[in-house]
C-alpha cells in the first residue's frame, strides 16, 4: 500500500534535532567555517550523550549474542510495530545538515566505521571495538578507503596488509579521510582501513582492518583546507609497518581467505546504506537555502504562488519553484532508498539514483540561491555563499555524481563493469 | 505506514492494464495517430475493464469503495505508457464522472454516475481549456451568470474531447470571479461545436472548439448544487492525473530507447556501451522515478483529504519538463529512426509535449 506517512517517533525526533540545528549549529556555523581545524565542542558535547546511548544499545545486543543468547526477535514480537532505522537516519541527517553540513560531519561516534563493524563484524569484534563509543569522552571513527591512486576505482587500492605471526602489518597511504585526525589523534577512536592481502587477487584480496588510535606506525600527515564543509576534518593518513592484532580483520575467519570475495562485497554494500544518508545531508543544505531565499523574498513582498499559470510567474518565482521541485524529487528518491534498506530490499540502484539526484540538485539549488540573493548572496554576511560551498561536496564524496550515474546505467542496462566502462 | 509498494489489488490492476496496453494500445497506436481516430471496438474493450465503476460506490451504481487517486495514477501511468491519445479517448467520460463523484451533490451523483456503470461506453466530457495564450483556469473568460432559476453561459472553449459525440458535458466557467462547473447536455440551445482541433500530438483523440451563446441550464446543474464545487481541489486532481500520464509517456520512450541502445551496434558494439548514451538513459530513469514519486505523494495527499495544492502543482511543473526532456532524448538515442513515423519515438515526443498543455483534459 503506497503511503507517505512519516512514523510519529521520527517526526518527534525531527523536532528534537531541529532544536539542535537551530539553537546549537546555526549560531556557530560561520565561526567554524572561518576557523578550520578547530573542534566544535559546543556541538560535539551536545551530541555525544545521544550517540553514546545509541551505540551502547548496539554493544549490549552484541554482548548478548556473544553470551550465546539468540538474536532478539524485536520486529516479529512487537506485532505491527515496524522499525525504520534508515528512514530515521536520513531524517536526522537532513535536519542536522539543515543546521550545518560541516558541523554535522563532526558528530562524534564511529559513523561509517561503526556501521561497517556492526554489519560485518563478529559479536566479539563488535563488543571489543565499539565499546569505546558507548562510554567515556567523545570519540570518532573513520573509514579509510581513498588513496592517491584509488578514488572511484576501489579495486586499485594499493595499501597492503601482510600477515606476520599473530599480527597484520599495514603499509600504505590514505587520503581525504573524513574525521581521520579526530579518530586517530584527537580521540581514542579507530579507523577502518581498506587494504589488500593479495594484489593479484584483485577485489577478492581487499579486506577491512581496524586500526585503533595510538597504534604505532599510524599517523596523520596532513589536514586538508577545503572549499566548503570546513568544520569537518579531512585528513591524509600514513601507515608505516603499522601492526595490529590478527583478529582486527573485519568479519568471520572465512573472510580472511584470499579468494573470498564476501569481504569486498560486504564493504561495497555499506554504500547502499550510506549513499541515501549522504543524499539526505545534501537535502538539508538545499532546504536551508530554499527557505532562506523564500524568507528574503517575502521581506520584499515577493511570495511564491502555487497553482498559477506559468505566464503569470516572474523569473525569480519560476526559479524558486524549480528549486522546490528539484528538492522534492531528490528527497523522495532518498526516502525511497532508505525505506528499501529498512525493508531489506536490494537498493543499490535506488541508492545511487538518490545520490546522483541529490548531489546535482543541491549544487544547483545553492548556486541559484546565491544568484537570486545578489550582492547579499555572495557576501559572507549571510550563510548562502557557505551553503553553496558546502553543497558541492555532496556531488563528490561517497561516489561522485558520475560514478553513481555509471552505477545506475549499468543496473538499468544489465551491464557489467567490463561492458560499460 | 510508509511504503512505496502498491497493494496486491493495485498490482493486479497494473498487470491487467499493462497487458491491455501492450496488446491493444501499442499495436494500434500508430494507426490511430495517423487516422486521427480510435475504433469504437477498442474503446469498448477498454470500457469493459470497468475503471470508472470500480471507483463509483454501490449506491450510485458502481462496485467500488470510492475514488482512490493512488489507484488512478497507477492506472493512468500504464494506459499512457500504451498510448496517450487512445488512453485519453477511453478516459474522456472520467472528465465528467470524477468531478461529479468528488464534488457533485447527492442528486447529481444519483442522476449521473449510474450512466458510467452500464455496459455501453457513455460519452460524456468536459470543456475546460480556452483558446487563449494567457489561459488561466482561475480566471476563465467563459462566464456563468445567474438569472432566476437558470445559469446563462457565454464564451469559447477549446480542447474539448469527444464534444461532437458527447451526451453531456461539464462546462467550467467564471461565476463572479470564481471558477465553477456546470452540467450541460450536449444539445442545449446555444452550444455549438465550431471545429475540430488539429494538434501536434494526441491526434487519436478528437478534440473540439465550442461556442457557448446564451446557453441556459437549470441552476441545479451547477456542480455541487447551490454552494458549488471546490474548484482548486478538482484542479489538483487534474494536475496529479496529468503528471501520472507524463510518467507513462516518458517511461514508454525511455524503455524503448534503452532496449534499442542495447541492440544497435556501431563501431563493433552496442551504442549502450558508450557513456554518452548510457548516461542519458540513467538520467531519464532517475527523472522518471522521481516524477513518479512526486505524483504518488500528491495523490496520497488527495486521498488523505489533505491540501495537495503545492504537491500537485510541483508534480505538474516537473511533469511538463520531464515528459519533454525524456521523450526528446528518446528520439535522440534512436537517431534517424527516432524521426521516422514508422517508429513510435517521435509520437511519444509529440504526445510528451502535450503534457504542459493538456491540463483539464486528463483525469481518472
Amino acid at each position: 500500500m503506497i503511503d507517505f506517512t512519516i512514523p510519529d517517533d521520527i517526526q518527534q525526533q525531527r523536532k528534537l534535532f531541529e532544536m539542535v540545528a537551530r539553537d546549537v549549529m546555526r549560531p556557530i556555523a560561520r565561526y567554524y567555517d572561518e576557523h578550520e581545524h578547530e573542534i566544535p565542542w559546543e556541538y560535539v558535547n551536545r551530541m555525544w550523550p545521544l550517540v553514546k546511548m545509541e551505540w551502547a544499545q548496539r554493544v549490549t545486543r552484541a554482548e548478548r549474542q556473544l553470551a550465546g543468547e539468540k538474536k532478539e526477535k524485536k520486529e516479529q514480537k512487537s506485532g505491527k510495530r515496524k522499525y525504520y532505522p534508515n528512514l530515521q537516519l536520513v531524517h536526522m541527517v537532513e535536519m542536522l545538515c539543515w543546521g550545518d553540513a560541516g558541523l554535522y560531519l563532526c558528530t562524534p561516534g564511529p559513523a561509517l566505521a561503526g556501521f561497517a563493524i556492526d554489519a560485518a563484524g563478529t559479536p566479539e569484534q563488535k563488543v571489543r571495538l565499539l565499546k569505546r563509543f558507548a562510554e567515556g569522552d567523545p570519540k570518532w571513527g573513520a573509514m579509510a578507503i581513498t588513496e592517491p591512486g584509488a578514488g572511484s576505482d576501489v579495486s586499485a587500492i594499493s595499501t597492503t596488509a601482510v600477515r606476520d605471526g599473530d599480527e597484520w602489518v599495514i603499509n600504505g597511504e590514505k587520503i581525504f579521510i573524513t574525521n581521520g585526525w579526530l579518530a586517530l589523534e584527537a580521540s581514542d577512536g579507530l579507523v577502518v582501513v581498506w587494504a589488500t592481502v593479495d594484489k593479484s587477487a584483485g577485489r577478492a584480496g581487499i579486506k577491512s582492518f581496524i586500526v585503533p588510535a595510538g597504534t604505532p606506525g599510524a599517523k596523520v600527515t596532513k589536514r586538508e583546507h577545503k572549499l566548503g564543509i570546513r568544520a569537518s576534518d579531512t585528513a591524509a593518513l600514513v601507515f608505516e609497518d603499522c601492526r595490529i592484532p590478527l583478529d582486527n580483520i573485519l568479519g568471520s575467519p572465512e573472510v580472511q581467505r584470499r579468494e573470498d570475495k564476501r569481504g569486498f562485497k560486504a564493504a561495497m554494500q555499506t554504500f547502499d546504506m550510506s549513499r541515501p544518508v549522504v543524499a539526505a545531508g545534501a537535502m538539508g543544505v538545499a532546504r536551508a537555502a530554499i527557505e532562506f531565499v523564500k524568507e528574503k523574498l517575502a521581506e520584499q513582498g515577493i511570495d511564491i504562488p502555487y497553482g498559477v499559470p506559468k505566464h503569470k510567474l516572474s523569473a525569480v518565482q519560476r526559479d524558486v519553484l524549480e528549486m522546490e521541485a528539484q528538492y522534492k524529487m531528490a528527497w523522495l528518491l532518498t526516502v525511497r532508498a532508505a525505506v528499501m534498506t529498512d525493508e531489506r530490499q536490494p537498493n543499490a540502484l535506488q541508492a545511487s539514483m538518490a545520490k546522483v539526484k541529490a548531489g546535482k540538485a543541491v549544487t544547483w539549488i545553492t548556486q541559484k540561491a546565491v544568484e537570486i540573493l545578489g550582492p547579499l548572496g555572495y557576501s559572507t554576511e549571510y550563510l548562502a555563499e557557505k551553503w553553496m560551498r558546502d553543497a558541492k561536496i555532496n556531488d563528490i564524496f561517497e561516489g561522485t555524481g558520475q560514478i553513481n550515474t555509471l552505477i545506475v546505467a549499468r543496473r538499468i542496462l544489465g551491464y557489467s563493469s567490463r561492458e560499460l566502462k | 505506514m510508509i511504503s512505496f509498494t502498491p497493494s496486491e489489488e493495485q498490482q493486479m490492476l497494473i498487470d491487467t492494464l499493462h497487458k491491455f496496453a501492450e496488446s491493444e494500445l501499442r499495436q494500434q497506436a500508430h494507426d490511430c495517430d495517423e487516422n486521427a481516430e480510435v475504433p469504437m471496438s477498442l474503446i469498448k474493450t477498454g470500457w469493459e475493464i470497468g475503471l470508472l465503476p470500480a471507483s463509483i460506490p454501490e449506491e450510485y451504481g458502481g462496485f467500488g469503495e470510492g475514488h482512490s487517486m493512488i489507484t488512478s495514477v497507477l492506472a493512468l501511468e500504464e494506459l499512457a505508457w500504451g498510448d496517450l491519445g487512445i488512453a485519453l479517448n477511453m478516459l474522456t467520460p472520467a472528465l465528467f464522472a470524477v468531478p461529479v463523484l468528488l464534488e457533485g451533490s447527492e442528486e447529481q451523483k444519483h442522476e449521473y454516475l449510474r450512466r458510467f456503470c452500464e455496459e455501453d461506453f457513455y460519452p460524456a466530457t468536459a470543456a475546460f481549456v480556452e483558446p487563449l495564450f494567457q489561459f488561466d483556469p482561475f480566471e476563465m473568460k467563459t462566464t456563468a451568470t445567474r438569472e432566476g432559476d437558470t445559469y446563462v453561459l457565454n464564451g469559447e472553449k477549446a480542447y474539448v474531447p469527444l464534444a461532437e459525440a458527447a451526451d453531456v458535458m461539464l462546462v467550467y466557467a467564471n461565476e463572479g470571479g470564481q471558477t465553477q462547473a456546470f452540467i450541460v447536455p450536449r444539445h442545449t440551445e446555444g452550444l455549438s461545436v465550431t471545429k475540430r482541433e488539429s494538434l501536434m500530438g494526441v491526434r487519436a483523440l478528437p478534440m473540439y472548439r465550442l461556442k457557448l451563446e446564451n446557453v441556459r441550464v437549470p441552476a441545479a446543474n451547477k456542480l455541487g448544487g447551490e454552494q458549488g464545487a471546490n474548484f482548486t481541489r478538482l484542479l489538483n486532481y487534474m494536475r496529479v492525473a496529468t503528471a501520472a500520464a507524463a510518467v507513462g509517456v516518458a517511461r514508454a520512450s525511455y524503455e524503448y530507447a534503452r532496449d534499442y541502445a542495447k541492440e544497435r551496434v556501431q563501431f563493433g558494439e552496442p551504442i549502450a556501451h558508450r557513456q554518452s548514451i548510457a548516461f542519458m538513459l540513467a538520467e531519464m530513469a532517475i527523472d522518471i522515478d522521481g516524477l513518479r514519486l512526486m505524483t504518488w505523494e500528491a495523490a496520497w495527499q488527495l486521498d488523505k483529504g489533505q491540501d495537495a495544492t503545492k504537491a500537485a502543482y510541483l508534480a505538474k511543473l516537473t511533469a511538463d519538463d520531464v515528459a519533454m526532456q525524456v521523450t526528446d532524448r528518446g528520439v535522440q538515442i534512436l537517431g534517424g529512426y527516432g524521426y521516422i513515423r514508422e517508429f513510435p519515438a517521435e509520437r511519444w515526443m509529440r504526445n510528451g509535449r502535450g503534457i504542459a498543455t493538456l491540463e483539464g483534459v486528463i483525469l481518472l
